[in-house]
């Protein structure tokens, strides 16, 4: 069970949390505008990387706050937590 | 038999138990397996899939052979004769591979405890100790959990001393300083068997198993410790493993040490006369210590060419024949050994065969905490290379089998994990004798003609020539020989068997052990229980139940109960001699006909509050919300970006920055989710608060032509009239002297009043309704058929995630006008716009008797083709009918807006039922009745 250091209450465990998939895929501008193709690719299409991989969490037993998270996908080590709206850190 | 003295036994005190049938003694200290080897006990159980007699083989966890069902005094299958403790009244019996579980409820309780540490020491040997007397000596908090009823690992089951005393004493005293301190905690009967993320372990104590029916009961039987440890230390040992040669399977063939074990920790000798196999000078010892205990040790029969260390000087001055650079070709023996066939020629007299091929360091732990394991040519082993988790490996658990090493390494290991929290403080290392020891061979497989009795896995009966087979149907990978043979997939896991499966295939292959390399070690590490995994959380207490501020009158007048997720929904109503169709039939005719009410506070109900709320609804929901006029209802559909129904529900706008929005029973949780996802991700600018008030609410259905009659009556300064108070509007009002929101809104095309008011008052307003005396109640059951009737679905039931609002004949929700909305966009998708959708439609079944089963297919044909029969769709909802005087059923069907009057097949048992495709709104499809 992972420890996620949540960014609003500290270190809780996984079981205290919602995981959201990929981060920054935001929804597009304007659907309307978009060919099929790229429509089905905002909603069916994710990266799957080996490595470290920004992910949303939502701290749905706690705070209830979604936030970002940067996890190794094949340590499970977590590099970095950060609010909604804030940029993509550096993983160290 | 047992020995006259010696062993941690209290021969003071008999314990009697029985075994297949036949009453045995036993003492405390015992385990099942060394007082059977005390009685003479020499089969233990039946192999699995040959039928083969098989005896006691290992001392410990790794046993793969000694596996017993217990009888008494509560059935318990599976379990490992080596790991039971002996205690009065066991009843056990022996097994073929295959237990049987208790056919009653387990009467024990269980429990779960959660701790943190500083630094968790796995094992309470020689390594672990010193690891957690080191540790401990800072200041850290400790936890040394171990599988043994006391301390002290090998020390037990050897005659080393530490520190000038037995091993043993040693061990003793150790762990009582340890239990001292106030920041350790000594776990005994602990077994940890997970390793997760980030250092959190799972282990299972076992706190009253060992006192049978002395047992006491306000006592948890076992409970699960769920660790979060800063620094773990692994000193879990080493398991022997065994050689494949003819016969390897037979009672009275154990491992060396094991024999050694039963010898000096338990007072028993497993044969009188013994033949030890082994390429290992561990093996040598162990044979002097046999000889000591009084086992006539015939030969030592060693692979090496010349082993020359002291161990082996040893046996030659005791006049033990030592036939190096030889190997055992056979045991023999009809149900049991009775002689050994060496390479040599010699055929020798022997009950017990001792076998070492060698040590395997226990890296189960280690390798389920992602580490990596290497293969150690030297010492032919896997051992630990490195994990991304803070933890290391102490003693014989990384490939250090010396005890002076073992002491060594673990003072170190536990000094290092402890540096993480506190300040250091040297301890001295405990002094043990050194001893040297001529390099081991690493040996797995003696050479034969045919090896059908050479067995790798005596748990899973698999062969050397299994192994063969596999390797050459192709197999080239040691998981693919697995699961095609099997082997390591018994209780036992491969403890024993797993390496020298893999050294069998290496060999087969012609490629060295250490290219091939090993299965991937997965929790748990030793069977647990799911009693024990379940602890608390069973029967009532399994998961939460959730009931209406109605409940106990629903309980009191009889109610039959429906789970719908948590909540207990009054099911129907049955009156004395009523079952449940005559009781759906009544209360559904006392909705259309007269007046009935139901409790509806199941409903999720979340406020919308804030000045962009209207904004946030139109961008969810499909229609458009923001128009809502305060005192207006609305119903509405959420899908999701893929334009499939997520949920739906009407929305009330109670003032213009606050909106009420309901949701389904099931989904209530699901839809706050999604709108705080939607909010927090995509839109935080949106200045909109949510909160679920489903509990702070009671609310109740008055349905039927005569509800506005009802409500009058009780609510006389609420105009009640259909000019006043028109459909989809709602109203503050008194009714039945309590502050309400009545809502015209219909759930089942009836004239409705849905009654809100705060939960305090929801059983008083039920009561007052129900004293009129012309309200019947109703439930689940009818409300499921009055909405069927008028084809309005219920999300989840009649749709599954891949049905659109214009599938279910709801475009009209959808709206054209608003530039964007969750899910627009794909239905201009060629998918969601093909013809030949499954969309929802009624079925009457030509007999109107018949009620089709829900999941029903569909198929076009009367009679069935060959398969592969094309299916174009299921029934999704089926009832009987008061007010159709007939059966009914929902859909969804390939193109099925379009085939209304067309006949399809319902396959129902064995017969094809005939059924008429019809709109889904079947009954007043005008919509003429919800005005009264």
């Amino acid at each position: 069970m992972l420890l996620i250091p949540c960014p609003w209450c500290g270190p809780r465990e996984e079981a205290e949390f919602h995981y959201g998939g990929q981060a920054h895929v935001a929804y597009p501008e304007d659907p309307a505008a978009l060919s099929d193709e790229e429509w089905a690719r905002y909603l069916f299409f994710r990266d799957n990387p080996k490595g470290v991989f920004a992910e949303r969490w939502s701290h749905s037993a706690g705070c209830r706050r979604w936030f970002n998270a940067l996890r190794d996908t094949a340590t499970n080590q977590i590099h970095g937590v950060y609010r909604v709206g804030e940029p993509r850190p550096v993983a160290s | 038999m047992r020995r006259d003295g010696g062993g941690r036994i209290d021969r003071s005190r008999e314990l009697r138990f029985r075994f297949d049938g036949q009453e045995y003694t036993g003492h405390p200290g015992d385990t099942l397996a060394s007082a059977l080897l005390a009685n003479g006990v020499r089969r233990v159980a039946t192999s699995v899939r040959l039928g083969r007699p098989r005896g006691i083989f290992a001392a410990g966890g790794e046993e793969p052979n000694a596996v017993v069902q217990i009888e008494e005094p509560f059935p318990e299958p599976m379990l490992p004769a080596t790991t039971v403790e002996l205690y009065d009244g066991l009843v056990a019996s022996s097994l073929a591979g295959q237990g049987r579980l208790a056919a009653g409820p387990d009467p024990a309780r269980y429990d779960a405890v959660h701790a943190h540490c500083d630094v968790l020491v796995v094992g309470a040997g020689p390594a672990g100790l010193a690891a957690a007397r080191a540790a401990a000596a800072t200041g850290a908090r400790v936890i040394l959990a171990d599988d043994q009823p006391e301390p002290g690992g090998s020390l037990l089951g050897s005659r080393d001393e530490v520190d000038g005393v037995p091993g043993a004493d040693w061990a003793a005293a150790t762990a009582a300083d340890l239990e001292g301190r106030p920041e350790v905690r000594v776990l005994r009967r602990t077994t940890v068997f997970g390793y997760y993320d980030d250092n959190y372990l799972v282990a299972v104590e076992r706190r009253t198993n060992h006192l049978g029916a002395a047992a006491p009961a306000h006592m948890a039987r076992e409970r699960i410790w769920r660790i979060r440890a800063r620094r773990v230390v692994l000193a879990t040992g080493a398991h022997e493993r065994p050689i494949a040669f003819a016969g390897n399977d037979l009672p009275g063939v154990m491992l060396a040490g094991a024999a050694r074990t039963y010898a000096t920790r338990y007072g028993v000798l497993p044969g009188r006369r013994a033949v030890v196999f082994a390429a290992n000078d561990g093996a040598h010892a162990a044979a002097l210590d046999l000889a000591d205990a009084g086992v006539d040790v015939a030969a030592v029969v060693d692979p090496r060419p010349a082993p020359g260390g002291p161990w082996a000087a040893r046996l030659r001055e005791r006049g033990v024949e030592l036939l190096a650079g030889h190997v055992v070709t056979a045991a023999r023996g009809d149900g049991q050994v009775s002689s050994v066939e060496t390479s040599s020629g010699a055929s020798i007299d022997a009950d017990l065969l001792l076998v070492s091929g060698g040590w395997n360091p226990v890296v189960h732990l280690y390798s389920q905490s992602g580490g990596t394991l290497r293969y150690d040519e030297t010492i032919g082993t896997l051992v630990p290379d490195g994990s991304g988790q803070a933890v290391e490996a102490a003693g014989a658990a990384r490939g250090v089998f010396a005890l002076p090493g073992c002491l060594a390494d673990g003072t170190g290991a536990g000094a290092r994990a402890a540096s993480a929290s506190r300040p250091a403080r040297p301890v001295d290392v405990p002094r043990a004798e050194e001893t040297a020891e001529d390099a081991p061979l690493a040996y797995w497989l003696v050479p034969a003609a045919d090896y059908t009795e050479h067995f790798v896995d005596l748990q899973r009966d698999v062969t050397v020539a299994d192994v063969h087979r596999a390797t050459g149907a192709g197999l080239r990978s040691v998981e693919h020989v697995k699961r095609y043979t099997t082997a390591g997939t018994a209780h036992d896991q491969g403890k024993t068997s797993g390496l020298l499966t893999s050294a069998v295939v290496a060999e087969a292959l012609g490629v060295p052990v250490a290219e091939l390399g090993t299965t991937t070690f997965r929790a748990p590490y030793q069977p647990v229980s799911f009693a024990a995994l379940a602890g608390r959380d069973r029967g009532a207490l399994h998961d939460p139940v959730r009931v209406t501020a109605l409940h106990e009158w629903h309980v009191a007048n009889g109610a039959l109960f429906e789970n719908v997720g948590q909540w207990k929904r009054p099911w129907y109503y049955p009156r004395p001699g009523e079952d449940m169709e005559a009781a759906v039939l009544r209360e559904c005719a006392a909705a259309r006909e007269g007046v009935a009410a139901m409790d509806a506070s199941t409903l999720g109900k979340i406020d919308v509050i804030g000045p962009d709320a209207g904004e946030f609804l139109d961008r969810l929901y499909t229609n458009l919300m923001s128009s809502l006029k305060v005192g207006s209802v609305r119903y509405g559909v959420m899908c999701r970006p893929d334009g499939m129904v997520f949920d739906d529900g009407t929305v009330i706008r109670v003032a213009d920055d606050h909106f009420l929005v309901t949701t389904t029973t099931g989904n209530a949780a699901a839809v706050l989710d999604w709108m705080e996802e939607w909010l927090q991700t995509e839109w935080p600018w949106l200045r909109v608060h949510l909160t679920s008030v489903t509990e702070q609410w009671a609310t109740v259905a008055l349905v039927g032509p005569g509800s506005r009659e009802v409500l009058a009556g009780l609510a006389p300064g609420l105009a009640v009239g259909v000019d006043d108070f028109p459909f989809m509007t709602w109203r503050e009002a008194e009714v039945a002297g309590v502050p309400a929101r009545v809502c015209r809104i219909s759930f089942s095309g009836e004239l409705a009043f849905e009654i809100n008011v705060t939960s305090w008052d929801g059983l008083r307003l039920w009561t007052a309704i129900m004293d009129t005396g012309l309200v019947t109640p109703y439930g689940t059951e009818t409300m499921h058929v009055l909405r069927a009737e008028k084809g309005y679905p219920i999300v989840g039931q009649d749709t599954d995630g891949t049905v659109t609002p214009h599938d279910l004949g709801m475009s009209w929700v959808v709206s054209k006008k608003k530039p964007d909305f969750v899910g627009k966009r794909s239905f201009s998708r060629a998918d969601t716009m093909r013809a030949d959708r499954k969309q929802l439609v009624g079925l009457l079944p030509e007999d109107p008797e018949v009620l089709l089963p829900e999941g029903t297919h569909l198929v076009a044909t009367g009679t069935l083709p060959e398969p592969p029969v094309p299916m174009l769709g299921h029934v999704t909802s089926s009832y009987r009918s008061a007010a159709l005087g007939r059966t009914f059923a929902l859909a969804l069907v390939r193109g099925g807006q379009g085939r209304h009057g067309e006949r399809l097949y319902a396959p129902v048992g064995d017969t094809l039922v005939p059924v008429t495709v019809t709109s889904h709104v079947l009954y007043d499809p005008e919509g003429a009745r919800r005005d009264g």
